[in-house]
């Protein structure tokens, strides 16, 4: 099992009161799987998010990532395991302004230690896998927001992760992007990676395979889905 | 991450702010700059006294005739005749590795052809240019055959030869003291200025006997064989206040003074006075510095502040780079390079412009100005220091943000 979390509670604190922002989740998402998360703001599953990608710690219970019992691990252990086996892609592309594509694809390659040449020859690989070869010496400001996405999509493969979790990875893109993007993810998935996908928009949840609704800190739906195949428009 | 590669990013990063890394780093240059020129004229002002005192020679003692009292006017010192040639012989018998000449001052009109020139006429022994390090540029010194019979030749400093003779060779030449020939044998070498401004080379020397019978006369000394000043010169490495001791012991013994009488003469340890001033320019010099270290301090500040503002405008970045792997260190490295980065840069050119200034300071103001290579460098460490100590707290302050609120953060 790649993902699995027992008992998971977030607790927050607000002032005088205590707000559950994960309630209990007990998930197993394996590899290989495509799975969007659904649900209300307020519903917890940023906050999931957030744990499966070890950027937090949960007040309670167990997650395991490929084996690893991450509720247990410290900073800098957190800090490896983004590095190495999780691949992020956010809503607002999250780039170095001012910096080249190239180089923003490279970044988590800095912090594993990866001698430059390994790390333009990587990024470039990554780059050109999804579309973007020849644009690797643009800035972000002379990309469309697609192709910032894309780069962004790069940047979280670069390290060759065990899984890739987008948070509303279309939220600032129009609708034929999106397709475009969601189309990408699809292919990812096909060639063996697991993603798991933040999002509020039916629309895009219909391309996972798996689609889980969160309410109230909890799943309160997890049902398969059949993937609608992204017919683009010419 | 490596040191390269932080410090790559923090070139980058302050690279994309150009304006605001240049007017950040102004605060250090300026107090850097501000550093190195008072260290500079503080240590030339140092060098100055030293050398000065090297002028004078050190291990100086410097003997006066006491006060006399007239009708209860107090004279000064100098004013009564206490101290004789016995004194001398005395102390050059009696006290080992000591050599004391004497001197007896006076001033009178000089003349040579159509120049004259007033100065100031001492009466001396041979001894007088060993006592004072004072060597010849030219000519000769007196003889014993000179001193014994009062012989009318005389030694003229530098300023003298020049005001007479401008640039004719005053060897030999006769020149006229008091209306009495007398014949130039040789003329000494610059000393310059003492420290209080008065110029050393502006005097003339001759036998203390041809002195006291044929130009100060006899009413200025009421005894035959008074003397003026005895110099007492120190054996190098003698311990100066031992031996003013032991002069004024032998010199009080002599005068028949009682025990807790006041001394009838007065006696200067110039090494001492000269170590004083010494130590005195020393705290000038440190004052500046203190002073100017001060705008470093204020340049500190403004990085620091400058890296706050940094920092949080780059909460975003700082959380995505936490994501993608950063652990703290990193975030906490790259930040302070930057502050580092910024304040060394700052301090370089600081340097430089401290350098120019001082000068520009040399030679406009004419000043005295010694740079040593320890001050650039202590300079430059203390505007490292300043940038690890400012830059310190703003990358501690990106190092401990949360990840997911800092990507979050609008």
């Amino acid at each position: 099992m790649l993902i699995r979390t027992r008992k998971l509670v977030k607790l927050y604190r607000m002032g005088d009161t205590e707000v559950h922002a994960l309630d209990g989740v007990d998930l197993d998402i394996d590899k290989g799987e495509f799975v969007a998360v659904m649900g209300p703001s307020g519903s917890g599953k940023s906050t999931f998010m957030n744990i499966v990608g070890c950027l937090d710690l949960p007040t309670r219970g167990g997650y395991w990532l490929d084996g690893r019992a991450v509720s247990e691990m410290d900073g800098d252990q957190l800090a490896a395991v983004r590095n190495r086996h999780v691949g992020f892609v956010f809503q607002h592309f999250n780039l170095l302004a001012r910096t080249p594509a190239i180089e923003n694809v490279a970044l988590p390659l800095i912090y594993a230690g990866v001698p430059k040449p390994q790390r333009s020859e990587r990024a470039m690989a990554m780059l050109e896998r999804v579309g973007l070869g020849t644009r690797a010496h643009h800035h972000p400001s002379q990309l469309s927001g697609g192709q910032q996405q894309r780069v962004a999509i790069a940047r979280a493969l670069v390290t060759e992760p065990l899984i890739i979790l987008a948070d509303e990875p279309t939220g600032a893109l129009d609708s034929h992007t999106s397709i475009e993007i969601m189309t990408l993810f699809q292919e990812l998935n096909r060639n063996g990676m697991t993603v798991v996908l933040v999002t509020h928009e039916p629309d895009i949840a219909r391309f996972a395979r798996r689609i889980l609704r969160f309410l109230d800190g909890r799943v309160v739906a997890d049902e398969a889905n059949v993937p609608v195949e992204a017919a683009l428009p010419a | 991450m490596s040191a390269l590669q932080l410090l790559r990013v923090a070139l980058r990063a302050l690279a994309i702010n150009k304006l605001r890394s240049a007017l950040t780093m102004l605060g250090i240059v300026i107090g850097v700059g501000a550093v190195i020129v008072m260290m500079a004229v503080g240590a030339g002002a140092q060098a100055r006294v030293e050398e000065q005192i090297r002028a004078l020679g050190s291990n100086l003692l410097m003997i006066m005739p006491g006060t006399t009292t007239a009708g209860g006017v107090r004279m000064g010192f100098g004013s009564s005749s206490t101290l004789s040639e016995e004194d001398v012989a005395a102390i050059n018998r009696e006290i080992p590795d000591v050599l004391a000449a004497p001197a007896l001052r006076g001033s009178a009109q000089v003349v040579w052809g159509n120049a004259n020139w007033s100065t100031v006429i001492f009466g001396v022994t041979p001894e007088y240019l060993e006592v004072r390090q004072w060597p010849l540029v030219a000519g000769r010194s007196f003889e014993p055959a000179e001193m014994a019979s009062g012989g009318k030749v005389c030694l003229i400093g530098a300023t003298v030869a020049k005001q007479l003779f401008g640039s004719a060779d005053p060897l030999d030449q006769q020149i006229r003291i008091k209306r009495v020939p007398f014949t130039v044998i040789g003329v000494l070498e610059t000393k310059g200025q003492t420290l209080y401004g008065s110029d050393q080379d502006d005097l003339i020397l001759m036998p203390i006997s041809t002195a006291r019978s044929r130009v100060l006369g006899s009413a200025t000394q009421a005894k035959q064989r008074a003397v003026g000043t005895i110099w007492v010169k120190m054996a190098e490495g003698t311990d100066s206040k031992a031996m003013e001791d032991q002069v004024r012991g032998l010199l009080r013994q002599r005068h028949r003074l009682q025990p807790g009488a006041d001394d009838d003469f007065s006696l200067r340890n110039l090494a001492e006075v000269m170590a004083a001033q010494e130590a005195s320019s020393r705290v000038l010099a440190l004052l500046l510095a203190a002073v100017a270290s001060v705008s470093l301090l204020v340049g500190g500040i403004g990085i620091m502040n400058i890296m706050l503002v940094s920092v949080t405008e780059r909460t975003r970045e700082i959380g995505l780079r936490m994501a993608v792997g950063a652990r703290t260190r990193d975030i906490l490295g790259q930040f302070l390079v930057e502050a580092v980065t910024l304040s060394l840069i700052g301090g370089l050119i600081g340097v430089a412009l401290g350098m120019g200034a001082a000068a520009a300071i040399a030679h406009f103001a004419g000043w005295r100005v010694l740079l040593s290579p320890q001050a650039v460098a202590l300079s430059v460490a203390f505007a490292l220091v300043i940038g690890i100590f400012f830059g310190f707290y703003p990358a501690r302050k990106a190092a401990r943000l949360n990840p997911v609120e800092a990507l979050r953060f609008e």
